[in-house]
């Protein structure tokens, strides 16, 4: 059951709360590793912004980073009026980034490899973009899927392509993370399991050190997808902010 | 033909559809590069383009990912 590259992914309840209809209501480790990225979001900003110094010290320049980063990518995609969604864009991104980087972690569980979760955050993005465009733009939001400068022959088929586009954003948001975390720690388990197989494997052990290597390189590139796919998010969340607050292309 | 290996084979070649998003994904970051070469001063403005566009492309390689990944665990 060990060499089995699902089993990483399995959810274990830790603590039965009782059921609410016919569904049973569970705190699991998925429950656990999410309140645990909170806690270390949590700590890690109030630590930091607790001396304020002008001359920030390493915690403080860390979360000084994170800010400035965001803030950046929300600026240059949604604009000024984009930063009333900097707080949403902000607590997206450090999630997702935290519960990422807790998958790399030997042992860790990868809360982002479920759809579910995955799919809960990009269902909130793309319901905010909905309810806010169609409460600040009223009908006047439906321009995003007309756009100007096109041809009245050709503007049918474009309306029909940028309605396909806008209804599979979630889809594509939500299954990007999920299948880029999944796919990585399905490659590590396999790449690890080859070193095990390897070391059985008489005479021909002594080539085991190379899918080892391979592992820890393959390591470093899950830490680059980690921190790529969390800005990742976070940018196309501040995109589709921008087709809510500026509707028309 | 057995309908689970015909499962099996159509989700093999859904994985297909994956080639093409390596193409687009490359010629994205290819062009990023020769573009970045020639104006080095001019690469770092455009980062969060190159990101949606390699974000936009990898979503129909994802696509595929799900056809495969629904003929393998709904169907």
């Amino acid at each position: 059951m060990a060499a089995d590259p699902i089993h990483q992914f399995e959810l274990k309840p830790l603590l039965r709360l009782g059921h609410i209809g016919n569904t049973e209501i569970v705190f699991t480790n998925a429950s656990l590793f999410m309140i645990g990225a909170v806690a270390v979001i949590a700590m890690l900003m109030l630590l930091a912004t607790q001396s304020r110094s002008l001359v920030p010290g390493r915690l403080q320049s860390l979360a000084e980073m994170c800010y400035e980063f965001v803030a950046s990518t929300v600026r240059s995609s949604a604009g000024e009026d984009g930063m009333r969604f900097f707080p949403f864009v902000f607590s997206l991104f450090m999630f997702v980034l935290i519960l990422n980087l807790f998958g790399i972690i030997p042992y860790g569980f990868t809360v982002t490899s479920h759809i579910i979760i995955t799919f809960a955050l990009a269902a909130l993005v793309i319901l905010t973009v909905i309810i806010y465009g169609l409460v600040n733009h009223g009908l006047g939001f439906f321009r995003l899927f007309v756009p100007s400068g096109v041809p009245v022959y050709l503007l049918p088929l474009v309306t029909f392509i940028e309605v396909i586009s806008f209804v599979s954003r979630p889809i594509s948001l939500s299954v990007r993370l999920f299948a880029n975390m999944l796919a990585g720690h399905i490659a590590l388990k396999i790449f690890a399991g080859f070193v095990a197989t390897l070391l059985a494997a008489g005479f021909w052990s002594v080539l085991s050190p190379l899918p080892l290597a391979l592992t820890v390189a393959l390591t470093a590139l899950e830490v680059l997808v980690a921190v790529l796919q969390a800005y990742v998010f976070a940018t196309l969340t501040a995109i589709y902010l921008n087709d809510a607050i500026h509707p028309g292309h | 033909m057995d309908p689970v290996a015909a499962k099996f084979i159509g989700a093999g070649l859904a994985c297909l559809g994956m080639g093409g998003a390596g193409i687009g994904v490359g010629v994205i970051f290819a062009n990023y590069l020769a573009g970045a070469l020639r104006n080095p001063s001019a690469a770092d403005g455009q980062f969060a383009r190159l990101i949606f566009g390699f974000a936009v492309t990898e979503a129909l390689g994802i696509f595929s990912l799900l056809v495969a990944l629904l003929l393998l665990f709904v169907v």
